[in-house]
C-alpha cells in the first residue's frame, strides 16, 4: 500500500460541517433505500463514502446534491436546516456533483463545455456577446491551478483523456463556487496514471478549502487520498473511521459486509 | 466552434498548426471545397454567361430561396432535431398570408407579423410534441409534412371555392410600403448608377440587365451572418450545440434545453414563412404544392455544410455555401449541353460525399479512433 499517504499532507483543519446529514432515511414505495444514515464534510477534507453496489451510494449523494428529498432526517448547511427543491438549489449553495457522465459535451471546446450554461458576456443590447477572450484564460489558468497544461482552450473535450475530462468537471465546479465537491465513482474507469492524476486533482481541491466527498467502492483510491471513511452497507452507515483508524482489509470488509469477502479473498490469494 | 484567442504560454505539447490542419476543423470546409469543385465544373463546361453578373444572380436566387431554409434547419441540427415539415410549412403560411391579403384585404403590416406568428405557433406546436412525448422529432415532424400539406390543399380550396391556386397576391399588396423590403429587387439605384458609367452590363437600351440584387438574396445574407453571429458569440449560441451535443449533459449544467429546442422550432418555421411571403409575393399567387421537398433540399443543404444528422455539430456558413451549390447546379445546368435531369443524381451524390465526409471529420474532432 505505498499509495497510502502519497496524495495526503497534514491533518485535517478542525472546522464546522459544511453540509451535516442526520439519520437520513430514503423509501421508494415499499423499497428502503436509505435506512438512516449520517454524513458530513468539512471545508478542506476529504471524506470518503464508501460502499459495494446496490448499498445506497447514489441515493444518498442523489439526496445530498438535492436531485431526491429525504424521506427522514435532517440536512444542516453551513449549520442551519436545510430543505434543497431541485439540484439547481443545491448547486447555488455550493454543493456541486461530478456525476460519472461529467455532464460533457465531447464535440465542444474546453471553454465552451467549461461556461455551459453560464457564460460570461459583454456589450450590452444586441451587441451583448460571449466574452471569449476572458472565458479562454479563465479555463486555462483554472486547468492549470490543478496541474493541467490544456493545449488549446478550443481543443474539443472529445480529444481529452478520461482524466483531463474529469479535471475538467472538477475545475468547472471549483470556478463557479463549490463549497463542497461531490465526486461520484471518479476514478472507476480510468487507468493507472490517470487514477493518480485525479487523486492529486482531489487533493489541490481540498487544499483550496472545498469539502470534497469522494464516493468510490475501491478502497485502495480511498485511502491513498482521504481524511475520513464512511462506509455504507445495505442502506446504513456502518460507521465512520478517520485516517489511520483503520487498515484496508477492515475497510474491504465493512464494505462486504464481514466474513465472507474474508474467505473468498483466502481463495484468492489476496488479489480483490 | 473555434475560440481562437492568443494564448499566452507555450505549450511544447502544441505543434504548431499548419493553417490546413486548422482549417480542417471547420465545419464549413466541406461545403467551401464543393463550392470550388463545382465552380470549377462548370467553368469547364458551362456557357460564359453563368459568370456573369446575371448569370450569378440567376443561380443566387434559387440558392437564397432554398439557403433561407437550410439556415434553419441548420440550426435546428445543430440544437439535435429535425424538421420534415418545412417545405409543408412554405405552403401552409404561403396560404395563411395570401389569404390575409387578398381574401381578407388586410396591410402587410398586418399579414406578415400575423403570418410570421402563425408560423412560431405551429413550430412551437411541432417542438412541444417532440419535447413533450420524447419522441424523435423525424416522426412527429413527419405527421406535420403530411398534415400541413393536407390543411394547405383543403385551406386553398375553401378560400377560393374549390381551386388549388389562390391568386391575386401582387394586386393587394402592390402599393404597399412594405411590398419592397420582401420583393422586387434591391439597391436597384445603385445598379443604375454602375450602368450608366458602364461597371455593369446593360441592354441597348441603357437599362442595366440585372435591375438589383433580388431582396430573398439580401435577406440570406443578413440570416446567414446573423445565424453565425449567434451560432459563434452568443451563450444562446452555446446553449444551441449543447443541447444537440448531449441534452442531459446540458441540463444539468443549467442549460434551457426545452426553451432552446422549441425556440429552435419556431425559428425553423419561420424561415419557412420567410420563404413564403417572399415567393407568394414574386409568383403574385400561391398554390399547394409550394415548397414541395424544400425539406429535404434543407437538410440537404445543411448536412453538405457540415451538420452532423446527430446533433451539436455544424455551421450556418456551411449551410450558406451548401444552398449556393445546389443553386448553382440547379440553374449551372441549364448553362450546359447536360441534361438537367442529372441534377438530382448530383444532389444524392453530394450527400453521400459529405455524409461520409462529416462523419470523418466528427472523428477527428473527438479523437474517436
Amino acid at each position: 500500500m505505498t499509495e497510502d499517504t502519497k496524495f495526503h499532507h497534514g491533518d485535517v483543519p478542525e472546522h464546522a460541517p459544511i453540509v451535516e446529514m442526520r439519520d437520513i432515511e430514503k423509501h421508494f414505495g415499499n423499497i428502503i433505500a436509505l435506512a438512516g444514515v449520517s454524513f458530513d464534510v468539512k471545508p478542506g477534507e476529504c471524506h470518503c463514502l464508501l460502499g459495494d453496489n446496490g448499498a445506497g451510494k447514489s441515493t444518498f449523494i442523489k439526496t445530498m446534491s438535492g436531485v431526491h428529498k429525504p424521506t427522514k432526517g435532517e440536512i444542516y448547511f453551513e449549520g442551519r436546516p436545510m430543505s434543497f427543491d431541485s439540484p439547481r438549489d443545491a448547486m447555488e449553495a455550493g454543493i456541486a456533483t461530478v456525476f460519472q457522465d461529467l455532464a460533457m459535451i465531447p464535440l465542444m471546446s474546453v471553454t465552451r463545455n467549461f461556461f455551459m450554461g453560464r457564460e460570461p458576456t459583454k456589450g450590452s443590447g444586441p451587441l451583448k456577446r460571449l466574452d471569449i477572450e476572458k472565458m479562454n484564460a479563465t479555463t486555462m489558468e483554472e486547468m492549470r491551478r490543478l496541474g493541467i497544461n490544456l493545449r488549446a482552450p478550443d481543443q474539443a473535450v472529445g480529444t481529452l483523456s478520461g482524466g483531463e475530462r474529469q479535471t475538467v468537471a472538477i475545475a468547472r465546479a471549483v470556478h463557479f463556487g463549490a463549497k463542497v465537491l461531490i465526486l461520484d465513482e471518479p476514478t472507476s474507469a480510468l487507468g493507472v496514471r490517470q487514477t493518480s492524476n485525479v487523486l492529486a486533482t482531489i487533493d489541490k481541491v481540498r487544499k483550496q478549502g472545498v469539502g470534497v466527498v469522494f464516493i468510490s467502492h475501491n478502497v485502495r483510491h480511498a485511502l491513498a487520498v482521504g481524511d475520513r471513511f464512511t462506509v455504507l452497507n445495505r442502506g446504513k452507515t456502518l460507521g465512520t473511521a478517520t485516517r489511520g483508524e483503520i487498515s484496508p482489509e477492515e475497510l474491504q470488509d465493512l464494505m462486504a459486509g464481514g466474513q465472507e469477502l474474508a474467505e473468498l479473498e483466502g481463495s484468492l490469494g489476496g488479489t480483490v | 466552434m473555434s475560440d481562437s484567442a492568443s494564448q499566452s504560454a507555450v505549450d511544447e505539447r502544441l505543434k504548431n498548426e499548419s493553417f490546413g490542419a486548422r482549417l480542417m476543423k471547420r465545419p464549413e470546409l466541406g461545403a467551401i471545397a464543393g463550392v470550388i469543385l463545382v465552380t470549377i465544373f462548370f467553368l469547364a463546361t458551362a456557357d460564359p454567361a453563368m459568370f456573369t453578373l446575371s448569370g450569378v444572380v440567376n443561380f443566387m436566387t434559387p440558392a437564397a430561396q432554398l439557403g433561407i431554409l437550410a439556415i434553419g434547419a441548420a440550426l435546428l441540427m445543430i440544437g439535435g432535431e429535425f424538421d420534415l415539415s418545412i417545405g409543408s410549412m412554405v405552403a401552409f403560411a404561403g396560404l395563411f398570408f395570401a389569404a390575409a391579403t387578398v381574401t381578407m384585404g388586410l396591410p402587410l403590416s398586418i399579414a406578415i407579423p400575423a403570418t410570421f406568428v402563425f408560423a412560431a405557433l405551429m413550430g412551437s406546436l411541432n417542438g412541444f410534441i417532440v419535447i413533450r412525448s420524447g419522441l424523435p422529432s423525424f416522426i412527429v415532424t413527419l405527421a406535420f409534412l403530411f398534415i400541413l400539406r393536407g390543411l394547405s390543399l383543403v385551406g386553398l380550396k375553401l378560400a377560393t371555392g374549390g381551386s388549388t391556386q389562390l391568386r391575386g397576391v401582387r394586386e393587394a399588396v402592390e402599393d404597399d410600403w412594405l411590398a419592397p423590403f420582401f420583393s422586387g429587387d434591391a439597391f436597384s439605384g445603385l445598379f443604375a448608377w454602375l450602368a450608366k458609367n458602364g461597371l455593369i452590363e446593360t441592354f441597348k437600351s441603357g437599362t442595366p440587365k440585372v435591375p438589383g440584387f433580388p431582396v430573398e438574396i439580401i435577406w440570406f445574407l443578413i440570416i446567414a451572418i446573423l445565424a453565425t453571429w449567434v451560432l459563434l458569440r452568443t451563450p444562446v449560441g452555446n446553449w444551441i450545440f449543447a443541447a444537440g451535443g448531449d441534452p442531459n449533459a446540458a441540463t444539468n449544467s443549467g442549460v434551457p434545453v426545452r426553451k432552446v429546442k422549441i425556440s429552435l422550432f419556431m425559428v425553423t418555421a419561420c424561415c419557412a414563412a420567410l420563404v413564403a411571403i417572399i415567393t407568394v409575393m414574386d409568383a403574385g399567387s400561391t398554390d399547394a404544392r409550394r415548397g414541395f421537398q424544400k425539406e429535404f433540399e434543407a437538410i440537404i443543404a445543411a448536412v453538405i455544410g457540415g451538420c452532423l444528422l446527430t446533433g451539436g455539430y455544424g455551421s450556418a456558413i456551411g449551410a450558406f455555401f451548401g444552398a449556393t451549390i445546389f443553386g448553382m447546379v440547379v440553374i449551372g445546368l441549364t448553362y450546359t449541353s447536360f441534361d438537367q435531369d442529372w441534377f438530382q443524381v448530383f444532389l444524392g451524390g453530394m450527400l453521400l460525399i459529405a455524409v461520409l465526409f462529416n462523419n470523418a471529420i466528427r472523428k477527428r474532432v473527438t479523437g474517436e479512433r
